[in-house]
């Protein structure tokens, strides 16, 4: 743990990022607002403002505009950052695969909230999930402190040569974003040194022109792509390195794409991501008091697809209950459909893995619906019925969604 | 000019672009980045690996090259690249129609870019659709029977109306005089605009030797006139002086018979066409 000046304040989840856009020294932002993500824009103004950050905001007139700038500055060889939520995010969709295609290191934090209609400003993750294949490393903290140091990590990853590519760094809107709670602060030489010089794969330079984008024969798309496909399998490794050297210094880490939470003698497992595992973890806590050996896994990269972590913490996991704030409508969750992908490249043959989809809309999820729908997929499974149940909980409702 | 614009580009036989863009790389000695949104050009500049232009090329998303040219050249200015010009090269519908939004947001920033709307009437790129930009009563594919129904949206008055320290309008047949207003961009630091004439012998069907004939008979014939707007005053250029100051016109026909994008035009058009130019040329008169 760093010695020097710990500081310590009560912040909310958007100026959390704030602070670690703030401590990685971006010197190009560009936002446009929308609630919930608001709130960082305006800290980052005033940190620029007031002369604590020195960046230039670039106040665009729309989302769409506001990563198109982002990507310019980031080109031009400034490390840039934006944010956005919802509506603002879909609209921007058309330049997250421009921004990854590219292999421009980016960080965007997406502070989630459902998407319209009907008017709706709460959170689940539809918005997040539908930039599931733009290319872009996709994370998601827990709370307000991971949120903060997962930003520093996220400029340090995209950087990295074996990856340049964009990351996104997720987290509930007014769950997290407008919710306030201790924050510690890395110190700000060490931030520095952490995140390190600006890297990227190339820049726009008078003297050796460069021309970005031209036309290709299809062979060339196909090379690229691939290319960015190999780079996302390098985070694997690059996350987990990054987060120990994090963990070192700053004396905070968190594992690697995931977080366990007493996985190891666990019989059953949970899979959780976002704010709403910190109430899951607490029904892990009252089921394992009642005697129940129950596990929970944390996705905290969404993609890469932490296809190990799934295998080694829920293969032998007799019974699994995947949560998703999202859909896919007429399939799945998008986190089941990676947890069972993942297990069948174990082994074709796997234990029961149920998927419950849930906090549609910001409907709110408590200890109490944890632990309830754990303790209803328990008396099925000793009964006997060892299928696979999709279900829509909804007001205390199990809505079977099962495709059979 | 042939140090920055290479020969071997894939420009369809009387293409104006290229003409535009050698003035281009001529006037800034090729120290410029162009920002360039889907249009003929995303075409013409060659297929990956090879590139037919010796200057920085940033291919962009149809609506947003007005914002990519603004985190850029901040970025470039963090640098200490201020010399560099960034440039966008963007054709009507990339400014006019899906672009607008961008343009204006950078404009009313008064960011430090040069915006060049190389103006060929139509969406040529997808093949020959029409845009706000097409003029009134042209075919265009559509716009298949009667002609666009409505008037050319002219987008430099809406650049005036943004109060932004230079806005100009060009014409590939008069070089010089695009070279003159990107050297008198140059000079001025801010959010620059030159709307740039640029016939299409495909989309406007004509024969491909007579693009810079059509270009030069827009002038001459009143429908497009060549001016400079800076410090609250507008100045009409060298080619339009005629049409304006002295009244040395040549009729309509000369222009509209030389297109079979007319072809279908019967004397009423012409006389709206007519109309629409005299009041063009009545407006620029009221701010001399």
């Amino acid at each position: 743990m760093s010695s020097k000046n710990i500081n310590k304040k009560v912040l909310s989840g958007n100026h959390s990022v704030a602070y670690g856009v703030k401590l990685s020294k971006a010197s190009v932002i560009s936002a446009y607002p929308i609630t919930p993500q608001t709130a960082i824009i305006e800290k980052l103004s005033e940190f620029v403002e007031r002369g604590e950050l020195k960046a230039r905001i670039i106040k665009v007139e729309s989302e769409h505009s506001a990563l198109a700038a982002t990507f310019g500055a980031a080109l031009g060889g400034a490390r840039a950052f934006t944010a956005t939520s919802s509506h603002g995010l879909l609209y921007m969709h058309e330049w997250l695969h421009w921004v990854s295609r590219s292999r421009i290191p980016v960080v965007m934090a997406i502070v989630t909230r459902t998407i319209g209609l009907p008017w709706n400003i709460w959170p689940d993750h539809s918005d997040y999930m539908d930039q599931r294949d733009t290319g872009w490393i996709m994370t998601f903290g827990m709370d307000n402190q991971e949120v903060l140091d997962l930003t520093l990590q996220a400029f340090k990853l995209s950087e990295d040569p074996d990856i340049y590519l964009p990351v996104i760094v997720g987290l509930e809107g007014f769950v997290l974003g407008g919710t306030y709670m201790p924050v510690i602060l890395p110190d700000e030489r060490e931030a520095e040194d952490f995140v390190g010089e600006r890297a990227q794969p190339y820049t726009i330079d008078p003297k050796n022109p460069i021309a970005i984008g031209n036309m290709t024969l299809p062979e060339g798309t196909e090379e690229m792509f691939m290319d960015m496909q190999k780079s996302m399998m390098n985070v694997y490794k690059k996350a987990k390195e990054i987060d120990s050297e994090y963990g070192k210094i700053f004396g905070r880490s968190y594992g690697g794409l995931t977080a366990c939470y007493k996985c190891e003698d666990a019989k059953y497992m949970m899979v959780t991501m976002g704010a709403w595992s910190g109430d899951a973890i607490e029904a892990v806590n009252v089921l394992r008091s009642e005697g129940y050996p129950v596990g929970l896994l944390r996705v905290r990269y969404f993609r890469p697809m932490p296809t190990e972590d799934y295998k080694k913490y829920l293969f032998n996991s007799k019974m699994t209950i995947v949560f998703d704030r999202s859909i896919s409508y007429g399939s799945t969750g998008s986190i089941y459909q990676d947890v069972i992908s993942s297990l069948h490249l174990a082994s074709s043959k796997i234990n029961v893995v149920h998927n419950v989809i849930a906090g549609i809309g910001g409907v709110d999820m408590t200890l109490k619906d944890f632990y309830e729908i754990f303790r209803s997929f328990l008396k099925q499974y000793e009964s006997g019925d060892e299928s696979n149940k999709v279900v829509w909980y909804h007001k205390g409702v199990m809505n079977n969604f099962s495709f059979e | 000019m042939r140090e920055h614009v290479l020969p071997g580009d894939a420009a369809c036989p009387g293409c104006p672009i290229p003409i535009g863009l050698k003035t281009v790389a001529a006037a800034f000695n090729g120290n410029a980045v162009l920002v360039i949104p889907a249009c003929c050009t995303s075409v013409v500049v060659g297929t990956y690996p090879y590139s037919s232009l010796k200057m920085n090329i940033v291919h962009t998303p149809f609506a947003s090259s007005a914002s990519v040219a603004s985190g850029l050249r901040e970025a470039l200015k963090q640098r200490g690249l201020e010399d560099t010009q960034v440039i966008v090269w963007a054709g009507d519908g990339g400014t006019a129609d899906i672009g607008m939004a961008s343009l204006s947001g950078a404009a009313e920033r008064n960011e430090d870019i040069i915006y060049i709307m190389y103006d060929n009437e139509a969406y040529m790129n997808t093949g020959i659709q029409r845009s706000s930009s097409t003029p009134i009563k042209a075919w265009t594919t559509t716009t298949p029977v009667y002609g666009k129904s409505e008037p050319k949206k002219d987008v430099a008055r809406i650049m005036i109306a943004h109060n932004v320290p230079y806005v100009a309008t060009a014409s590939i047949a008069y070089p010089q005089d695009l070279y003159q207003k990107l050297k008198k961009a140059q000079e001025i630091r801010g959010f620059r605009f030159i709307q740039l004439h640029s016939p299409c012998p495909v989309g406007w069907r004509f024969d491909a030797s007579k693009t810079v004939e059509v270009a030069r008979l827009a002038v001459e014939t009143g429908m497009w006139i060549l001016y400079e707007y800076f410090d609250n005053k507008l100045r009409v250029s060298g080619p339009s002086m005629p049409v304006i100051k002295e009244g040395k016109i040549k009729p309509i026909e000369d222009y509209i018979k030389i297109q079979r994008r007319f072809s279908n035009i019967n004397g009423e058009g012409i006389l709206e066409i007519q109309r629409m130019r005299d009041n063009n040329i009545e407006w620029i008169k009221k701010l001399l």
